[in-house]
């Protein structure tokens, strides 16, 4: 549209076309803004839900805050911050999202590597089972492991937990940063290699550098990801739950408990928000390259 | 550490290296073994191991003790939750992966329009980075029943009371036998006669503002006149009689009827009387209209088991319209210029060159947004748990959501749950060979 405006040839019936675009623009301007405005209410509506007293969230709507201001308190919110439930909740979930970020991001990249960079018989079979592996829901895995997690005292523990977003986050990590290790020049490589560097040095020195910018679209995926966790906190622990089943519970008097579920429900989403709004730029990257290719 | 690397000591282009020597062999699997384990033994035991484990409980009786053949299966099949799961299954997935591209692809065309783009990027995109329970927890205050808590019938309110006022008294009766059922004053009126219209049933606070001691009406020559009134006083009144206490009703709307025509209408003031003037002859009627005990808009049941599942699917596309944009986003600026260009200098029209040039070369972009929908719709869980009220979670349900509910919500039908998931895997086979065929292309 901007190479349509430039090849005008004249001025006067540049600005013309651009008044003529801009008339012709007002609705789409009008309708994307009505689309905006649906897009927030919904979470409008969270955030002042969560400032609002038990008696008035569970009776009125919260728009009724717009004739009332004064109704507002960050009461919610201290009552959270001295709820032990919750704010176990919230470490658990900071604990299992810290390390099911850095075991898969670390074992997906020394996987990644070999994949790519080093030949040995069967790469080819181990590469399309791990194609394979992307495809299993994990609804495959609860049962057994839920058996195997109560017999070896991993259920209701961060480690269990841990180790299960990390096992579920190999088949796409390793997918994604072989396919970006494989775009390394060869001749990179084979300088280094040339220069006597081992391949655990050429691991280190030049791919893991190199390719940042895959391994930090990898890594907030999956901060995300496990921060968001529902099912498998839910299935695989008890007194040791994220923050999101721990709440589960709340549901069943969903009017009398918005002042707990509220706030811990807005709370639990500046996290990932904040990672999301930061960045955002690898987030679409490897988004692009994770559902492209 | 030094270096063994056959390719360090023979740096030729090609990769396959000369027949190494008997140690080198050995550290060509040792080497990428090394590399390979942590994430080998993770993958076989929690993933590998699992999966295999799952299609053969499924086998098993609950307890995993005695072999059943397919008797899981067939319960499953003859389970009336489960068709009610398979057939949300099929819904979910004819409607949400469609609406999804489509909007996105609609989204990510306008907004190339805007000045704004990129901040209504982050808002549309946004949604994708919270939890889908919290998601569900937003949408579940804003499905609430009463127009008066949930957004979404406070909205529909709004619109519906721009075309039908809610009465003055929903719930007002009849005080006497003077009023029929329909509110129509029994006795045939002639001119000069009054109306005594009583109603009881109204709370204080249902009484129309300005509203005023009831007026006894006086007769009139050549007029009907009367007086809609709370027929109550403290301590109970006697009934259809105008007594001081009780209050007048204003704004109420009666019709003067002469067989079954409204030949005028009338509306009280504020002490509840009405006059309807130059009226001759008889046989007249007063009613009062019905506008008056309209009910007030109850708002759409959201939550309730007919709509449960649209209900779902309208939050779970307030989370995935932005992807879809984005990555379609993504394709469209891929698109080269001049090809565009040259079919505008063809003639074609823009719709013509959306349709005939844009849509064919975004095909692999919207197949792949589309397809990962599918597949994610699958597997959706904690929207479903979130925003359904336990009441209408069998109206809701999926084949994920029994496959957790049978298992684990302290049923303990493993056999059950594993025949769900074995069966839920089955649907996402033709998706893995098509991923494991088309990488093996690539490769």
């Amino acid at each position: 549209m901007a190479t349509a405006e430039v090849t005008q040839p004249a001025l006067r019936t540049r600005s013309m076309g651009s008044l003529r675009h801009r008339i012709a623009n007002a609705p789409v301007n009008f309708f994307l803004a009505f689309i905006g405005i649906l897009w927030l209410l919904p979470a409008a509506g969270l955030f002042i839900t969560s400032l609002l007293p038990p008696a008035v969230s569970n009776a009125e709507g919260w728009w009724n805050v717009f004739k009332k201001p004064s109704e507002l308190t960050f009461d919610n919110y201290s009552q959270m911050f001295d709820n032990e439930q919750i704010t176990h909740a919230l470490l658990v979930t900071a604990q299992v999202t810290i390390g099911a970020t850095v075991l898969p991001v670390l074992f997906a990249a020394l996987a990644g590597y070999a994949l790519a960079w080093i030949d040995f018989p069967g790469a080819d079979l181990v590469f399309v089972t791990i194609v394979g592996l992307m495809v299993v829901p994990i609804q495959m895995a609860l049962i057994p492991m839920f058996t195997i997690y109560n017999k070896t005292n991993l259920y209701d523990t961060v480690l269990g937990l841990i180790l299960f977003h990390t096992a579920f986050a190999l088949p796409l990590g390793i997918f994604l940063l072989r396919n970006f290790f494989i775009g390394i020049p060869r001749d990179l490589m084979e300088a280094a290699r040339i220069d006597g560097a081992s391949e655990w040095r050429l691991f280190f020195k030049v791919v893991l550098p190199l390719g940042l910018p895959a391994i930090a679209a990898l890594a907030i995926f999956q901060v995300l990801f496990v921060w968001n966790d529902f099912l498998v906190g839910f299935v695989l622990a008890q007194d040791n739950t994220p923050i999101a089943p721990t709440l589960a519970g709340q549901l069943r008097q969903f009017g009398s408990n918005l002042d707990v579920i509220a706030p811990a429900s807005f709370f639990s989403a500046v996290i990932p928000l904040t990672v999301f709004a930061l960045f955002q730029r690898y987030f679409v990257q490897g988004l692009l390259a994770g559902s492209v290719k | 550490m030094t270096s063994t690397s056959v390719r360090a000591e023979f740096p030729d282009p090609v990769r396959t290296p000369p027949a190494p020597p008997d140690r080198s062999r050995l550290r060509s699997f040792t080497l990428p073994m090394s590399f390979l384990a942590p994430a080998a033994i993770l993958l076989g035991v929690w993933l590998l191991y699992p999966a295999v484990a799952t299609v053969v409980r499924a086998f098993f009786d609950d307890r995993g003790e005695k072999f059943v053949w397919f008797e899981n299966f067939d319960r499953m099949f003859s389970d009336p939750v489960i068709h009610t799961a398979i057939k949300n299954n099929v819904i979910w997935i004819l409607v949400a992966p469609v609406a999804v591209t489509s909007l996105g692809l609609l989204f990510a065309v306008l907004i190339e329009r805007i000045a704004w783009a990129s901040a209504l990027k982050i808002v549309l995109f946004m949604p994708l980075a919270i939890s889908l329970f919290a998601v569900g927890v937003i949408w579940r205050i804003m499905y609430r029943d009463d127009p008066s808590q949930g957004a979404l019938n406070a909205g529909l309110k709004v619109a519906h009371d721009s075309f039908s006022q809610e009465g003055v008294l929903p719930a007002a009766r009849p005080s006497s036998d003077a009023l029929t059922d329909r509110f129509v004053f029994t006795r045939q009126l002639s001119p000069g006669d009054t109306a005594l219209m009583g109603l009881t049933a109204i709370s204080e606070s249902a009484v129309p503002a300005g509203a005023v001691q009831a007026a006894d009406p006086e007769s009139k020559s050549g007029a009907i006149t009367g007086v809609v009134w709370r027929d109550f006083s403290p301590g109970g009144g006697e009934p259809g009689v105008v007594e001081s206490g009780e209050l007048g009703i204003p704004g109420v709307t009666v019709n003067l009827l002469r067989g079954s025509d409204t030949v005028q209408s009338a509306t009280t003031e504020n002490n509840g009387s009405f006059e309807f003037t130059g009226v001759s002859g008889s046989g007249y009627q007063t009613q009062i209209a019905s506008k008056t005990f309209a009910q007030p808009y109850k708002g759409v049941n959201w939550l309730g088991e007919s709509l449960i599942t649209p209900s779902i699917i309208i939050a779970f596309l307030w989370t995935s319209v932005g992807f879809a944009m984005v990555v379609i986003g993504a394709g469209l600026s891929a698109i080269p210029r001049d090809v565009l260009e040259a079919a505008r200098t063809d003639g074609g029209s823009e719709f013509q060159i959306f349709r005939r040039v844009t849509i064919p070369l975004l095909m692999p972009v919207l197949t792949v947004v589309f397809v990962t929908q599918m597949i994610g719709v699958l597997k959706i869980f904690d929207l479903i748990y979130a925003i359904a009220p336990g009441s209408v979670q069998n109206d809701a349900t999926t084949l994920a959501f029994e496959m957790w509910k049978r298992s684990f919500s302290g049923q303990n039908k493993f056999g059950f749950g594993a025949a769900i998931a074995a069966f839920l895997m089955l649907l996402f086979l033709p998706y893995l060979i098509y991923q494991v065929r088309s990488q093996r292309k690539n490769a």
